[in-house]
């Protein structure tokens, strides 16, 4: 996904001179290119990344639009209040990237588990949320941004995330995309856990439960559209995010469908209230914490077993009342 | 040579009076709102009015100017001592500086540009504004503008690892446009900077770090316009003033008390405190 973002982020700024990219002293074998093709507009701001976002504000009522990078909580917690207030508050033009949301950096430990970004992040005003589900949706997310006038967080994973997309997407930033389309449940998904939502539906669908798959790409603004839809047309609806269930997409949606008024089963799936410091990487982890595509099947059958939604033939009922 | 000499009277007396009309503007301002940081805003009272009255390239016809000279108060909460320097200049009107913490006002207490001509950066948590100084003046050096970037630290602020990141940050980046000026009273919240969290040798390590430095008398006009109208004293160094002030310059009894950090002046202070400020103008 990084290797996406970069690469578009290169292409983008040959023709938008306003285009800054500030990292956090990372990036090694990443970043080199762009700073090598655009020195005046690449910057190390070192280990300081409290300054790193102030700079970027700063560049931003300039004119520019600025590119923050780091990885994991560095581009978020650790310059929070610059965030909220040299960011946001003054409505800068700020892109703040974090590559290795979620597990990505497994073995490094708790200190490297993006785990809250997301809630934290949702909760600023003015700020609009990216969790790219696949290396496709990163370039298209990379391109909208720098067409979003406003700050942004893009939640990145490092590497290795497998396409679910094929290039041709139609992608906006808002707007969900339907995965897999009619189902009887829902699985709302965003970032590094699209894949696997995608291939436990694909499980379920062989135990006959047929499962609709939403990318749900931007967690902020939330596309409560979509969400409403798939509560009315669907029996359950279940979010898989790799994050705290606090506070991120599954808590979008809950207030959605609370607000709402709409009575559809659901069930948040993510990490617990607890840190992630198992030691192991990134597979080993999401399967440690139920996260793996089986983890992920076999929760969601667990559920709609407590809630009596299957016939006494084992096989799911649609409509739950009648179970 | 006689006329030069005319004329920085002239300017000098100007600074002056503009300084004292400042600080007339805050002691009014934190009696009516019941507001605190009156010894604060009256410590850089003469920086300030220097500054607009002879440093900054800034117009109020056209505040966004992108050539403009920014000014960013990191110490926000001094915002009284601004908020009175844009009314007597004309960016915005007298009758607003009486709306100063009033409900519905756009005059919070901390510095917010909420629609207020002439302020280009909010702050209030201190160690946020020379950081974002260092990207304004990163901007201009990398698009060729002539403008520079002022901004106003306090001693206190100085705690403040962000500070420090962008203390390294500026020599790094040669940002010779850039001029950090601390309004160096010596007194924070509770105590004196030395009892809480010493700064000295704090000359030596703005200058370890890579700095242009000066220490200036904070309150001596002829030394701040003389220290700013200079700058950069080195080609592809940042400018540190080091003014050397006292908290609650101007009216006796908040000079150097602590007290006055959070108390704000009742009304028989204020009578006493304008009557000091007429007869010293």
């Amino acid at each position: 996904m990084k290797t996406v973002f970069i690469n578009t982020l290169l292409a983008l700024a040959e023709s938008d001179e306003r285009i800054y990219l500030v990292v956090g002293d990372v990036g090694f074998g990443l970043v080199e290119p762009f700073a090598q093709r655009f020195p005046s507009r690449f910057l190390n701001a070192g280990v300081a990344e409290q300054n790193m976002t102030a700079i970027a504000a700063g560049l931003a009522m300039c004119g520019k639009v600025v590119f923050t990078y780091s990885i994991a909580n560095f581009p978020t917690l650790r310059c929070l209040e610059q965030i909220r207030n040299d960011v946001c508050y003054h409505n800068a033009d700020v892109k703040i990237v974090s590559v290795g949301g979620g597990l990505g950096y497994g073995a490094l430990g708790i200190s490297h588990h993006a785990t809250e970004d997301i809630a934290v992040m949702r909760a600023l005003p003015r700020m609009t949320v990216v969790v790219p589900g696949d290396p496709i949706e990163a370039g298209f997310a990379t391109r909208a941004l720098v067409d979003h006038p406003g700050p942004a967080y893009l939640r990145l994973g490092t590497r290795g995330e497998q396409p679910v997309h094929k290039a041709d997407l139609s992608f906006r930033l808002g707007e969900a995309i339907r995965v897999r389309e009619q189902g009887m449940i829902t699985l709302i998904a965003t970032g590094t856990m699209l894949y696997n939502a995608t291939l436990a539906a694909e499980h379920l669908g062989r135990q006959g439960i047929q499962a609709r798959v939403l990318s749900m790409h931007t967690v902020k603004p939330l596309d409560t559209e979509a969400v409403l839809t798939s509560a009315r047309e669907t029996d359950a609806i279940f979010t898989v995010e790799e994050h705290s269930i606090l506070g991120g997409l599954g808590s979008a949606v809950a207030e959605t469908l609370a607000e709402a008024g709409v009575h559809v089963r659901f069930k948040r799936l993510g990490i617990s209230s607890a840190f992630t410091d198992l030691v192991g990487d990134q597979e080993y982890l999401k399967h440690a914490y139920s996260l793996s595509v089986d983890g992920v099947v076999d929760q969601i059958t667990a559920c709609l077993d407590s809630w009596a939604v299957r016939a006494a033939d084992g096989k799911y009922c649609v409509n739950a009342s009648t179970a | 040579m006689w006329m030069e000499r005319v004329g920085e009277r002239t300017d000098l007396a100007e600074g002056a009076e503009l300084a004292r009309k400042i600080r007339c503007h805050v002691v009014r301002m934190t009696h009516r709102a019941r507001s605190s940081h009156v010894g604060s805003s009256l410590s850089i009272a003469d920086l300030v009015a220097v500054l607009y009255a002879q440093i900054l390239r800034v117009n109020p016809t056209e505040p966004n100017w992108p050539d403009r000279d920014r000014f960013i108060l990191s110490k926000g909460h001094a915002a009284a001592c601004v908020y009175a320097v844009l009314a007597e200049k004309g960016f915005v009107p007298f009758e607003l500086l009486d709306t100063y913490y009033r409900n519905a006002s756009n005059l919070a207490g901390h510095i917010t540009r909420s629609g207020i001509s002439g302020v280009d950066v909010s702050t209030g948590s201190l160690g946020h504004g020379l950081g974002m100084g260092c990207g304004m003046a990163l901007a201009g050096l990398r698009d060729r503008r002539t403008y520079r970037v002022f901004v106003l630290l306090s001693d206190g602020e100085c705690d403040e690892g962000s500070t420090w990141e962008a203390v390294l940050f500026a020599p790094h980046q040669q940002l010779d446009n850039l001029v950090a000026i601390v309004d160096y009273n010596k007194l924070q919240s509770l105590a004196t900077i030395k009892d809480t969290l010493a700064l000295e040798p704090f000359a030596d390590k703005w200058r370890a770090f890579g700095w242009s430095v000066r220490e200036i008398n904070g309150h001596d006009l002829a030394e701040i316009r003389s220290a700013f109208e200079t700058v950069p004293w080195q080609a592809g160094r940042p400018s540190c003033v080091i003014a050397h002030t006292v908290k609650g310059k101007g009216v006796s009894f908040m000079e150097n008390a602590i007290l006055w950090h959070y108390r704000p002046p009742d009304d028989d202070e204020l009578q006493r405190a304008l009557e000091e400020l007429k007869v010293s103008g």
